[in-house]
């Protein structure tokens, strides 16, 4: 019916191709011709000249960069907070998950896993409004509380210290409902076969989730966990700059790569330097996302991103 | 693995089974419960924040169980709810908008890309799926919409940049792909062009998918106040969440729209019940349709999870 050939599969394909047409052309505009953008990171930017048409200026944009003294900060600030959150949003989320799975009414099943998915479905702007109803110095509800027990308030938007901390429980708590339905979907994926011969065996529930529901979790949890390494290098954006904005007092324990480089963009207008950090932080993530990858296929290779 | 009972050791086994059991359901049952009413505290605190007399909120701070209740914020709210009113058309607009095109788009790029008889169907999901390995960052995406599109302050900007996601296009591929090839080979054979197949056969059986991924792209949609941060300053054009991000900030922006609707020019306002009542009012209808829709997303997550 067709030629063979390019041609003819080009003929052979036509409404595939038109079908996919406005998705390709999307991602040209959207993802490809920004990504040629990088080489922004290289120039000096003008208006007129625009991001193809700029001069060159070599290495400069970046050893701004490394000077400012901000790029090990916000490196190490991205890594270690990912780290964080990896560590406690998945074992907060395995917990309530096998727990979720034991209890045996199911009528509280529903009402437990309603009430910890009910984060996830708000924006970040209303966490911002959230923690600051919570936390702010003159009015917020722990300050309260600690008044009325005759302890010192603590003045949580002024004082660096907290942060860490203060971060980690609001990722854990936005991401535990969301999480625990994911490895509770896991769990119930495991054969109950094994659960029935643990029983008869004479295993206690203690043993049967150490022995066999955490073992069945392990590969679910390996790749989530892996995966999630190949991103250590972005920071979510919306978080960071919902819950300190541009408190520069804050900076030192809460300034990731993502909330420097719009900062740069938006506040300095630093075209320049701004690109060269978001470039640092593309190759970055391209680089530990590859390994990532790479040690997902060695584990199990149905499950590597590709 | 033997499902039979070996003789001898069951009554002594079943017997220690139920005190572990016991110990584990009330366990399971206590930290569940305080986990969850975490989650779920916030909320109602901010809903009797937003009902607090605004001096009772000025002596003695934010209270899960008001001093004094009062609904001033909300009437003061929807007295002068010009500007909340525009928010929430500019909200309604870009939801809707972006999840119908969006849906259809991720649809119609799905089924090409599960078609086991399109030759190049690798190549091209391989060209979606590299976009999420490798990104040129926020400085060319953002000078392309404002310097090349010139999009800034216009609609299209706060619907163009949510409208695919390759996660979704993925997950619908997946989907598709379970639908039995026979369903496209005899319609062909009937001779039905292939965007006929998409939309009148495959689309009908998608429901599910489409139900779930719809809910996640309206979500997005709803939820967003990034793109207009970057991209909208008239105030006619101003997102809900973005409203409210404004609205935390600085109150004097709120005060001067409701002069500018007919408030007297010294108009006081109960600032921080009012953050707080503008905080329920933009997250209301997701609270609303928070227990109707759950169980989609809950599909969603499901099949990521399988999906790996």
């Amino acid at each position: 019916m067709y030629r063979s050939g390019f041609w003819g599969d080009l003929a052979k394909y036509r409404t595939l191709l038109l079908m996919l047409l406005p998705g390709v052309l999307f991602f040209v505009v959207f993802a490809y011709i920004p990504m040629a953008g990088v080489v922004m990171a290289f120039k000096q930017y003008t208006y007129e000249g625009g991001i193809f048409g700029s001069p060159w200026t070599g290495w400069s944009n970046f050893r701004f960069f490394f000077d400012s003294g901000s790029a090990w900060q916000v490196t190490r600030n991205t890594a270690l907070y990912n780290v964080a959150f990896i560590v406690v949003n998945n074992l907060l989320q395995i917990v309530m998950a096998i727990l979720l799975f034991e209890v045996a009414v199911k009528w509280f099943r529903k009402i437990f896993q309603t009430m910890l998915f009910l984060p996830y479905f708000i924006s970040w702007v209303v966490v911002g409004a959230i923690a600051y109803n919570l936390l702010s110095y003159d009015y917020g509800t722990i300050n309260v509380v600690l008044k009325a027990l005759g302890i010192e308030p603590i003045d949580v938007y002024n004082t660096a210290a907290y942060w860490p901390a203060l971060l980690v429980i609001v990722s854990a708590w936005k991401a535990v409902g969301y999480g625990s339905i994911m490895y509770l979907a896991a769990i119930t994926g495991i054969d109950t076969e094994m659960y029935e011969a643990a029983e008869i065996d004479g295993a206690n529930v203690f043993q049967r989730i150490v022995k066999i529901t955490v073992p069945n979790l392990m590969p679910t949890v390996i790749i989530l966990v892996l995966l999630a390494i190949g991103n250590i290098f972005r920071g979510d954006f919306g978080m960071f700059y919902n819950m300190v904005g541009n408190n520069g007092l804050l900076f030192a324990s809460t300034d990731v790569i993502d909330t420097f480089v719009f900062r740069s963009l938006t506040g300095s207008n630093d075209i320049g330097m701004s690109s060269a950090a978001g470039f640092y932080q593309s190759v970055l993530g391209f680089v530990t996302i590859l390994l990532a990858n790479y040690a997902v296929r060695k584990y199990d290779k149905e499950r590597a991103l590709f | 693995m033997s499902a039979l009972p070996s003789s001898g050791q069951p009554a002594k086994a079943i017997g220690r089974g139920r005190a572990d059991k016991r110990l584990l359901q009330i366990l399971g049952y206590v930290l569940l419960a305080v986990i969850s009413l975490f989650c779920l505290i916030p909320f109602i605190l901010v809903l009797s924040s937003s009902l607090t007399k605004e001096s009772s909120i000025i002596e003695h701070g934010y209270q899960l169980f008001p001093t004094v209740a009062s609904t001033e914020a909300y009437r003061l709210l929807f007295r002068y709810p010009e500007q909340m009113l525009k928010a929430y058309a500019v909200t309604i607009g870009v939801t809707v908008t972006g999840t119908a095109v969006g849906l259809f788009l991720t649809s119609m790029t799905a089924y090409a890309l599960a078609r086991k008889d399109f030759k190049w169907r690798n190549g091209f999901s391989f060209f979606f799926f590299f976009t999420t390995l490798f990104s040129g960052g926020l400085v060319p995406w953002y000078l392309m919409i404002v310097n090349y599109l010139h999009l800034k302050d216009t609609f299209l900007v706060l619907v163009l940049p949510l409208l695919l996601n390759v996660f979704y296009i993925i997950v619908m591929k997946s989907f598709m792909s379970g639908i039995p090839e026979a369903i496209t080979e005899s319609a062909k054979i009937d001779g039905a062009g292939d965007f006929r197949i998409y939309a009148q056969l495959i689309l009908p059986l998608s429901k599910p998918a489409l139900a779930t991924i719809g809910l996640f792209i309206a979500l997005a949609y709803w939820n967003d106040w990034y793109n207009a941060m970057l991209f909208v300053s008239n105030e006619n054009l101003m997102p809900l969440q973005y409203y409210l991000y404004k609205t935390l900030g600085n109150m004097d922006g709120m005060r001067r729209a409701m002069i500018a609707s007919g408030a007297a020019v010294n108009l006081q306002i109960p600032s921080e019940s009012l953050k707080m009542a503008m905080t329920i009012v933009a997250i209301g209808p997701i609270l609303l349709a928070y227990p109707f829709i759950q169980r989609y997303f809950v599909q969603g997550l499901t099949i990521g999870a399988v999906k790996g």
